[in-house]
């Protein structure tokens, strides 16, 4: 073995290490949230709700000005009102409810999840390093990466001071359970690529399906907890009684809107990328096998989720099928989706059969 | 989806413009929700949902007495139908319910084995289930992306998309002509508002909005003392662009199919290619390709490269391929050397040619009983695993002569394998794919081959039904395993057959293809249309500013999208801000607000606050209409 492996040798076992590492401080993240939601259920939360409440959202309009000397304006006011889809139901304060324990092991939970995202860079970074190439020409290194990017957007949005800590503990248990699956089930030794796989378009097409998968899985998130939230509030709307476990759980989420709106303007953002993504993969199935396009399974049920995904804008922009029927769909969706990555490479063989698994 | 209530959504779009002049006749006038309604029609320009339930007889309308009347009650009740099928067919609930069924009916082609995508595996799987095979081919189970079911979808998705794209764009080109509807009366209806009083007078005000609604680039229009103005249409300009796009994939599809030229061609080491159809070993023209379209040029193999992993846990995955070529152009061209590899294609005149398998070819020298050599060369094997174990046949149609001086054919069926190893279990069989330790197992056949039958024959299969098999001396079938420079003898000096040595085959895939460079063009125009279609905000913002009786001037701001979002509140901010230097607010009238103190609403800032005050209470009165949570 030449010097050079044993090099590279090196960085695969660092990567290896790193995931470990990430994985434990993920685990401690995880049990921070759980220590939030647990401290969080002591406080009572009254659903704020304007349509249980007084319709509260009368337009007031205030210009704001300084007492004394000249007239300087902050920026006017801006009245907004909401428009009936959503029940007038403000968002739930989160996970920690209005405890302040709860809060503190909220925030130390972030703080573990910023740490355990660093290793687990450090780790995507190390296996890059050991075989020179991007991380990503099998099913494991798939997977790290695709955790690294989900933990990473999330880690962005709190960092541009969008309210999204409510992902926080489904994220931390996803991503353990992606890496766990990686770990023990995909896992592949650092190795160099197939000559299929030479392309620098690998780089462009596989780095746009990897954010899309996590930019979908975050939408996917929002989604499912819009479906019980909507549940729970259409009850609490109609006066119907709620199990108060239940219910105390459910309050501390955003409201059903705000959870759609999120689910959408991911699913709406990362659509167009996904359309560049399928684009991409025929350019280099034409390089490599000479059509764009051949139905290879790989091919069809990026096709598939595709429709599926546009089935989803097209339901959200149709009479009746708004709300939770759209929400049913983009599930579908994202369900195509994660079968294309790992269904289709573990039980269909076809052209794209380098799982490595 | 409109901007507009549930019994306005189901007027028709004639209707809705015509509301709209009469705002624009109207100007301030009126005070019912219609107003907002004009000020929210034709954002978008999607079909409108229609309600209501038709039932026999609902176009017909009255039956006049007689023969006449009867026709004409079936004539209005046909025509009526028909306009209700297209109007469903191009709906939103159509089209999305087709685009359903498209997924849908996607999967079963990636489930069973399609027959253009693997003729092979399709057949293989075919042999296999016997019992399912004569029903899944009658549904088209096998061929399911040209099956009469899946194009039925997609044809019928493709005619909901005309019918629904072609009336969207030309009442598009129609918006964009017309001009932004006018305020309604009361802008606190909508769903972002801000005012202040000003000690600018009326004109000014409103000359300011003007001006700076022009700088943004919004499309304006003053009524009275309201400037209307509108922007975002790139968004629906993208939607069109993007639908249309989705046309031009399909045609270019379709060209690309109906006018390709794809043939297959295994060569040898040493050996060559020239185009032209007797050439190929396998030929896919599209309807339209012909063989005079077919470029003269050709291409000779000099050698294989192929290198594998040798150690670890991937050993014996393959790391390098490469082709090295000769190629010329016309009938007597220069020579050219290049190479091919995987993701490497070679383009050669207006032909494209992709390295697409390779495998090795065991030379043998056959002899008669007469000593004679009536076979002699390569005969490529065919793989069947990654560490390409292969399998063929050396077939002897001519020229042998038994012992006794008859004419026979010959047949020599078996296993090579570039590094062989033989166990119980497994058979003979390869461990790795390079020559590390070659051997040829082979049988031996004679009998009719049955080539002259006129059918056409699998030169990798031996067809065995009138063939008998040698046997050796203790009675079973004659079967040895030969290293390079072995001979096997026939039984009863019927003559040999020894393995010479190994060339490396390549196998190359020829394409002559049309319409790519459209597909990509709508590709691209596609994506574009789609972030036009998703990222671009179509808004209306009113700005108005009225006189008081004090001698202020009251402005208003209001701002309304075709979906809500926080973005419109924020510009709604921002042309405030801007439009203060202009209409500097004034300080409050009301003795009481203007001191300092506490904010009731808890505005973080220390700083009076007052309220301007609202005409309406706005509970009494629906909220906007239901527009969904849309972005
Ligand atoms: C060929 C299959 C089709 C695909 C892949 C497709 C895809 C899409 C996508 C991705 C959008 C999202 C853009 C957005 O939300 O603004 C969209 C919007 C839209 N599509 Fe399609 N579409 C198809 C067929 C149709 C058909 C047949 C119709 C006619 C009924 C239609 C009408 C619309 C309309 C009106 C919108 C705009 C909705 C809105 O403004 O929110 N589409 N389409």
């Amino acid at each position: 073995m030449t010097i050079a492996a044993a090099v590279n040798e090196n960085f695969a076992n660092y990567s290896n290490y790193l995931i470990y590492s990430a994985m434990a401080v993920y685990t401690f993240a995880f049990l921070a949230h759980m220590a939030e939601w647990v401290f969080g259920s002591r406080s009572r939360v009254a659903i704020t709700s304007a349509a249980l409440t007084a319709p509260a959202n009368a337009p007031a309009i205030k210009v704001v000005q300084r007492t004394g000397g000249t007239v300087t304006l902050e920026r006017p006011k801006v009245i907004t009102r909401s428009s009936t889809s959503d029940r007038g139901i403000a968002d739930g304060p989160g996970a920690a409810g209005t405890d302040e324990d709860g809060d503190r092991y909220g925030r130390i939970a972030v703080s573990l999840t910023v740490l355990a995202f660093a290793l687990h860079l450090g780790a995507v970074v190390c296996r890059g390093a050991s075989v020179q190439r991007v991380p990503w020409g099998n099913m494991y290194e798939f997977s790290t990466t695709f955790g690294m990017v989900a933990v990473g957007l999330y880690l962005g949005l709190l960092a541009a001071k969008k309210k999204v800590r409510w992902i926080g503990l489904f994220l931390v248990t996803s991503v353990l359970l992606d890496l766990g699956l990686a770990v023990a089930v995909l896992y592949t030794d650092s190795d160099q690529l197939v000559p299929a796989l030479h392309s620098y378009w690998l780089w462009i097409h596989v780095s746009c399906a990897i954010i899309s998968g996590a930019v979908f899985y975050l939408a996917a998130v929002g989604t499912f907890l819009f479906l019980f939230r909507d549940y729970y509030e259409a009850a609490l709307t109609a006066g119907r009684a709620t199990n108060p476990t239940w219910a105390n759980i459910m309050d501390r989420l955003p409201s059903a809107a705000t959870l759609d709106k999120f689910a959408y303007r991911m699913n709406a953002l990362v659509f167009p990328l996904y359309t560049f993504t399928v684009i991409a993969g025929s350019i280099w199935a034409q390089a490599a096998w000479g059509r764009y396009w051949g139905w290879d399974a790989k091919e069809t049920w990026s096709f598939i989720t595709w429709v599926a995904y546009a089935c989803y804008l097209h339901a959200r922009a149709t009479a009746g099928w708004k709300g939770r029927k759209a929400a049913a769909v983009a599930l579908v969706a994202f369900a195509c989706f994660i079968f294309n990555y790992y269904g289709v490479n573990i039980f269909i063989t076809g052209k794209h059969s380098y799982a490595g698994v | 989806m409109s901007t507009e209530s549930g019994p306005k959504a189901a007027r028709g779009a004639e209707e809705r413009a015509a509301d709209e002049r009469a705002a624009d006749e109207r100007e301030t006038g009126g005070g019912t929700d219609g107003d907002l309604g004009s000020a929210g029609a034709q954002l978008s320009t999607a079909p409108v949902e229609e309600l209501g339930q038709v039932v026999p007889g609902s176009f017909g309308g009255v039956r006049a007495p007689g023969w006449r009347g009867t026709v004409g009650w079936t004539l209005r009740e046909c025509s009526g139908w028909v306009r209700w099928m297209w109007r469903q067919l191009t709906s939103m609930r159509i089209a999305l319910i087709l685009l359903f069924l498209l997924s849908l009916a996607a999967i079963p082609g990636s489930l069973v084995p399609q027959t253009s995508v693997d003729e092979v595996k399709a057949q293989a799987w075919q042999d296999a289930h016997p019992t399912v095979t004569p029903l899944y081919r009658s549904l088209g189970l096998f061929h399911v992306y040209s099956s009469p079911w899946f194009s039925a979808i997609y044809i019928l998705l493709f005619i909901s998309l005309a019918g629904c794209i072609l009336p969207r764009s030309w009442q598009f080109v129609g918006q964009l002509r017309s001009r932004p509807p006018a305020a309604p009366r009361n802008l606190t209806r909508l769903p972002a508002y801000a005012t202040w009083r000003t000690g600018a007078g009326q004109e000014q005000v409103l000359g300011a909005a003007e001006k700076l609604m022009r700088g943004r680039r919004f499309r304006i229009h003053r009524v009275g003392s309201a400037v209307a103005s509108e922007k975002g249409f790139l968004r629906e300009a993208g939607n069109l662009m993007f639908h249309l796009a989705l046309f031009g994939l399909l045609i270019s599809f379709a060209v690309g199919s109906l006018w390709k030229g794809e043939g297959g061609k295994l060569i040898v080491e040493g050996g060559g290619f020239s185009n032209s159809l007797t050439q190929y070993d396998d030929f896919k023209p599209g309807t339209f390709y012909t063989a005079d379209d077919l470029d003269p040029f050709g291409f000779s193999l000099d050698s294989f490269e192929a290198t594998y992993a040798r150690s670890g846990p991937q050993k014996g995955t393959p790391r390098t391929f490469r082709a090295n070529i000769h190629y010329w152009l016309g009938a007597d061209g220069k020579e050219t050397k290049s190479s091919i590899e995987v993701n490497q294609p070679l383009e050669i005149g207006g032909e494209t040619v992709y390295l697409i398998g390779h495998g090795y070819a065991p030379v043998v020298t056959v002899r008669d009983a007469r000593g004679k050599v009536v076979y002699q060369g390569p005969t490529p094997f065919l793989p069947s695993d990654g560490s390409l174990t292969s399998r063929g046949v050396v077939k002897v149609a001519d020229n042998y002569r038994n012992r006794a001086g008859g004419k026979d054919q010959l047949a020599f069926s078996g296993i090579f394998a570039p590094t062989m190893v033989i166990d119980n279990v497994q058979g003979p069989h390869s461990v790795f794919p390079a020559l590390d330790r070659p051997a040829l197992v082979l049988t031996a056949y004679h009998g009719d081959l049955g080539v002259d039958s006129g059918l056409p024959q699998n030169v990798y299969q031996l067809n065995d039904k009138k063939m008998k098999q040698f046997r050796g001396t203790n009675g079973q079938p004659l079967k040895a395993a030969l290293a390079v420079g072995d001979v096997l003898q026939l039984p009863d000096g019927g003559g040999s057959i020894t393995f010479d040595g190994v060339k490396t085959w390549a196998s190359f895939q020829v394409s002559h293809q049309v319409g790519n460079g459209w597909a990509l063009g709508s590709a691209v125009a596609a994506i574009l249309g789609l972030i036009g279609s998703l990222f671009i905000q179509r808004r209306r913002v009113w700005i108005r500013a009225t006189a008081g009786v004090d001698g202020v001037t009251v402005v208003e701001l209001a701002g309304l999208g075709r979906s809500e979002s926080a973005k419109i509140a924020d510009e709604l901010g921002d042309l405030a801000h801007r439009l203060l230097p202009d209409a500097p607010a004034l300080p409050d009238r009301d003795p009481d607000a203007g001191r300092a103190g506490p904010d009731p609403d808890a505005d973080p800032d220390p700083g009076a606050v007052r309220d301007a005050g609202t005409t309406t209470d706005p509970s009494e009165e629906p909220l906007l209409p239901d527009e969904g949570a849309r972005a």
